[in-house]
C-alpha cells in the first residue's frame, strides 16, 4: 500500500472534544462504482442525465416507505447532543462528521423540496437546493459514516444517522453514483456466493487445509464440512473467516466447538457469506436478495438450525432482519431461535458442561473485549436485553483467566466503532478509517497501560480486519486483535476422538 | 381588536390541530419495514411503554449524553408543562383542584422555563459545534419561547392584567358569544407570540413532539426472531 498522506492522531489519555475545522475531511472520497458493479444490483450504470429530479423522486419514494427516514428528518431540534459522539468527528474535527452535521446535508434538501418552511423560507430554516456540490458532499460524507448507531443512543428522539446514511447511499446509487467497494462485493455475492469471490472448489480446499492443520496440531479429526445434506446446523460465516487472520482462527474454533458438542454441521457454497452489504447501501431489495440465499441453502441442505459466525453487521441483518427478509423459518427446529449466534451456541454448551476448557492455555494473554457496534446497538444475544454484552464476555472469561474491560463509556451500548464498519473497509478510505479509530485506540491503550492488557478480542470480521490494519498506525501490534473463538479454540480440550459425521447413524433422523 | 384576536385564536387552533393531525396520520401511515430499536431494548410492549415514558418525561437519552443540555432543556420543558397546567384556570370554570393546587408552583415553573431557555440559547451561541448546526430559525424559536415566558412573568409580577376579563374572553371564544380582552402591552405580546407559536408548530422542528412517539429506534419491541415483522410494501415483494 502507498504510504499514507495524512497524520495519524496522537494518542493521549483522553479523547478531547475538538474545536470544529470545517471541511477538514471534504477531500475524502472513494471509488465510484462502474457499470458492471451497478447493473447487477439494478442500479443505473453511470450517473443519469436527470440525476437531480431522479434523486428528489427517490427521496420522496423513501419518505413514503420508511417511517424512520421521515420522522428523523422532521424531528431533529439541533440540540447538539450527538455532536461529540461520533468517532469520525472526534478523529477528524470536521463538523460534517458530527451526526447532525451529516444528517443536515440531506435534511437541508429534504426541507427545500418537501416542507412548507423550506419551500418558502429556505434561508430561515437552513434549506438548500440539491446542487452538484451537495451531491459531492453526500458522496463524501455519507461514506464517512459506519452506521454504528452510537449517535442514536444519545439522541433524545432516537434519531439514527445510520438510517439517513443508508437512505442517502440508496439515493446516490439509484442515480448512478454508487460506491465501488460495496457494490462490487454485492455483485460478487450474486455471482459466486460470497464477498471474496471464493468459488466452491477453493472453499473446499481451504476447509480441507483447516482439517489438516487441526489434525497436525491436536491429532483429532475435526471436520469442516461443506454442503453436507442432512446436517443439523447450517453455519453462515463471513468469508474472511476462510483465510484472513485472525478470522480463520475463529472458524477453527467454531469447528472444534461443534465437534465437542457432538452436533453435525455444514457450511454452504452458495451461502458462504454472512455479511450483507445490502444494508450498507440501504437497499432493501438487495439486502433481501442476499438474505434469501441463506434460506435457500437451509432448505436445500435440509438443516434444522442456522448459526451465524462472528460478524457484526452480519449479525444485525441476521438477528434483526433475516426473519423479515427471508422468513418465515417454520421449516427449522422451533426449539432454537433463528438464527443463533455462535457465541450463544458456545455459551449454551459451556453452561451445559459439554466442553472441557483449559483456561491456562490462554495465560500468555490478558484480554479485553471490543463490543462491535452493530452487535451492541442493533441486536441481542440470549433472552435478556444486554445479552449481546454478557454472552461474549462470559465465553471469554470461561476460556481465559485474565480479562479487563475498557473504560465504561467506550463499551456496551456506548462502544466506539472500530472505524471501518458500514462499507468503509477499503483502502481508498484509509484516512477516515485511521482517524475514526482514535477513540477505540485511546481506550485500548489506557487499558493496556493500566491493566496490562495484551490482546483485544472481537466478534466481527470488519473489526478484525480494520484493527489488523490500523493498530500499527497507532504504534501497536496487528496481532493484538484476536477472534473470540480463537481463544475458545486454544482452550478447548478435544475429547471426542470420532467426529459425528463418522459416527454410526449419521444422516438419519434422530429423536432430539 | 378583541374580535381580531378571537379570530386569530380560532385560526391558530385550526392550523395547529389540522397540521398536527396531518403529520400524525402521515407518520402512522408510513410503514417501518425493519426492526431497528436501539438496543439493548425492551423485549415486551410494556417495556417499550416504560422506555418511552422515561424518554418523554425524564429525557433519558439526553441525560446520558450531556448534563448541561439536559438540565436546561428539562427545566424548560417541565417548566412549560407546569405553566401550561397552571393556565388551565384561565379556560375552565370551576378550576379543578389539582390545577388550583399547582398555582403557586406555576410561578417558579415560569422562571425555570425562561432560565432553561436562556441556557439553551447561550449554549447555541457559545458552543462552536452547536453554533455550526444552528439555522436562524433555531435561535428565533428560542427567542419566541423566551418572550412568551418573559411576557407571562411580567404579567404575574410587574404589570398585572385583569385575568377575570381574560377568562371571560376565552369563555366567550368557546361559546362564540364574544368578549373583550384587556389591551395591556404584556398580554397582547404574550397572546400574539402564542398564536405565532401555535401556527408554526406543525411546520417546524417542534414536530419532535409527535415525532418521538413514532421513532422506531425507541418504540419498537426487540423481538425480531420471535415475531416476523413485515411491511405491506415488503410483502408485495414476496408476492411478485
Amino acid at each position: 500500500m502507498a504510504k499514507a498522506k495524512f497524520e495519524t492522531p496522537e494518542l493521549s489519555e483522553f479523547v478531547d472534544v475538538p474545536n470544529i475545522e470545517d471541511g477538514a475531511m471534504a477531500h475524502s472520497t472513494c471509488f465510484v462504482a462502474k457499470p458492471e458493479h451497478q447493473e447487477p444490483l439494478n442500479f443505473p450504470g453511470e450517473r443519469v442525465e436527470d440525476w437531480h429530479d431522479k434523486a428528489i423522486e427517490k427521496m420522496g419514494d423513501l419518505l413514503s416507505r420508511y417511517r424512520s427516514f421521515r420522522v428523523y428528518l422532521d424531528s431533529c431540534v439541533k440540540c447538539g447532543s450527538c455532536t461529540d459522539k461520533c468517532h469520525y468527528f472526534l478523529g477528524t474535527k470536521d463538523p460534517k462528521n458530527m451526526p447532525v452535521g451529516r444528517q443536515d446535508l440531506l435534511r437541508k434538501v429534504y426541507r427545500r423540496y418537501f416542507t412548507f418552511a423550506g419551500k418558502y423560507f429556505p434561508k430561515l430554516v437552513g434549506a438548500a437546493d440539491l446542487t452538484e456540490e451537495v451531491l459531492d458532499d453526500w458522496y463524501s460524507y455519507f461514506h464517512q459514516c459506519s452506521q454504528c448507531r452510537r449517535c442514536s443512543v444519545f439522541c433524545p428522539y432516537g434519531i439514527d444517522t445510520a438510517e439517513i446514511s443508508m437512505a442517502a447511499r440508496e439515493i446516490l446509487a439509484s442515480v448512478g453514483v454508487g460506491q465501488k467497494y460495496c457494490n462490487e462485493i454485492i455483485a460478487k455475492v450474486y455471482k459466486i456466493g460470497n464477498n471474496l469471490g471464493l468459488p466452491g472448489p477453493a472453499l473446499a480446499d481451504t476447509l480441507e487445509g483447516l482439517e489438516e492443520d487441526v489434525y497436525d496440531e491436536d491429532e483429532v479429526a475435526v471436520k469442516y464440512p461443506l454442503d453436507v445434506k442432512g446436517a443439523d446446523i447450517l453455519l453462515v460465516t463471513p468469508s474472511a473467516d476462510f483465510f484472513a487472520e485472525p478470522h480463520v482462527d475463529g472458524l477453527i474454533g467454531y469447528g472444534k466447538v461443534f465437534h465437542e458438542a457432538g452436533v453435525s454441521w455444514t457450511l454452504s457454497t452458495t451461502a458462504s457469506e454472512a455479511a450483507n452489504f445490502g444494508m450498507f447501501i440501504g437497499s432493501y431489495e438487495n439486502m433481501r436478495r442476499i438474505s434469501l440465499r441463506v434460506r435457500e441453502a437451509a432448505l436445500e441442505l435440509g438443516v434444522k438450525r442456522i448459526v451465524f459466525g462472528e460478524c457484526g453487521h452480519a449479525w444485525r441483518v441476521a438477528y434483526s432482519f433475516l426473519n423479515t427478509l427471508a422468513g418465515p423459518f417454520d421449516f427449522l427446529d422451533p426449539d432454537y431461535p433463528v438464527p443463533q449466534h455462535i457465541c450463544e451456541f458456545t455459551w449454551n454448551e459451556i453452561q451445559q458442561g459439554t466442553l472441557e476448557l483449559d483456561k491456562s492455555e490462554n495465560d500468555d494473554k490478558t484480554l479485553t473485549f471490543h463490543d462491535s457496534c452493530n452487535v451492541a446497538r442493533a441486536t441481542r444475544m440470549g433472552d435478556t436485553p444486554g445479552g449481546q454484552f454478557d454472552i461474549p464476555r462470559n465465553v471469554i472469561k470461561a476460556v481465559c483467566n485474565n480479562y479487563h474491560d475498557m473504560e465504561w463509556d467506550t463499551i456496551h451500548e456506548r462502544t466506539f466503532c472500530c472505524g471501518g464498519g458500514g462499507g468503509l473497509l477499503t483502502d481508498d478510505l484509509m484516512e477516515i478509517r485511521v482517524k475514526g479509530a482514535l477513540p477505540r485506540m485511546t481506550a485500548l491503550q489506557n487499558v493496556m497501560n493500566e491493566k496490562g492488557v495484551t490482546h483485544m478480542a472481537a466478534i466481527c470480521a470488519i473489526c478484525k480486519s480494520q484493527f489488523t490494519k490500523v493498530l500499527p498506525y497507532y504504534g501497536m501490534d496487528m496481532y493484538q486483535i484476536v477472534s473470540v473463538h480463537q481463544l475458545v479454540s486454544d482452550a478447548i480440550v478435544l475429547n471426542r476422538k470420532t467426529p459425528p459425521e463418522e459416527a454410526p447413524g449419521y444422516g438419519e433422523d434422530d429423536d432430539d | 381588536m378583541s374580535t381580531v384576536y378571537a379570530l386569530l385564536f380560532i385560526v391558530a387552533t385550526i392550523v395547529l390541530v389540522l397540521g398536527l393531525a396531518r403529520k400524525i396520520v402521515q407518520y402512522a401511515k408510513t410503514p417501518a419495514p425493519l426492526k431497528i430499536p436501539t438496543t439493548p431494548a425492551p423485549v415486551t410492549q410494556a417495556g417499550v411503554v416504560m422506555r418511552m415514558f422515561r424518554e418523554v418525561v425524564f429525557f433519558e437519552s439526553l441525560f446520558k449524553s450531556t448534563k448541561w443540555t439536559w438540565i436546561f432543556s428539562w427545566m424548560f420543558h417541565m417548566g412549560l408543562f407546569v405553566v401550561l397546567a397552571r393556565h388551565v384556570r384561565y379556560f375552565v370554570d370551576p378550576v379543578p383542584l389539582p390545577i388550583a393546587l399547582i398555582q403557586p408552583f406555576g410561578i417558579y415553573a415560569g422562571f425555570a422555563m425562561v432560565a432553561g431557555l436562556g441556557g439553551l440559547f447561550l449554549r447555541r451561541i457559545f458552543v462552536d459545534r452547536v453554533r455550526y448546526i444552528s439555522a436562524p430559525s433555531d435561535y428565533l424559536m428560542l427567542l419566541l419561547l423566551i418572550f412568551i415566558g418573559f411576557s407571562g412573568l411580567m404579567m404575574a409580577f410587574l404589570i398585572h392584567t385583569d385575568v377575570v376579563m381574560v377568562k371571560q374572553f376565552f369563555d366567550g371564544l368557546f361559546t362564540f358569544s364574544g368578549g373583550e380582552l384587556p389591551m395591556d402591552f404584556a398580554l397582547i405580546m404574550h397572546l400574539t407570540l402564542v398564536v405565532v407559536l401555535m401556527i408554526i408548530l406543525p411546520f417546524s422542528k417542534l414536530l419532535h413532539i409527535p415525532g418521538i412517539f413514532f421513532s422506531p429506534s425507541r418504540n419498537q419491541v426487540d423481538n425480531p426472531r420471535e415475531k416476523r415483522h413485515l411491511a405491506p410494501w415488503a410483502k408485495k415483494l414476496e408476492e411478485s
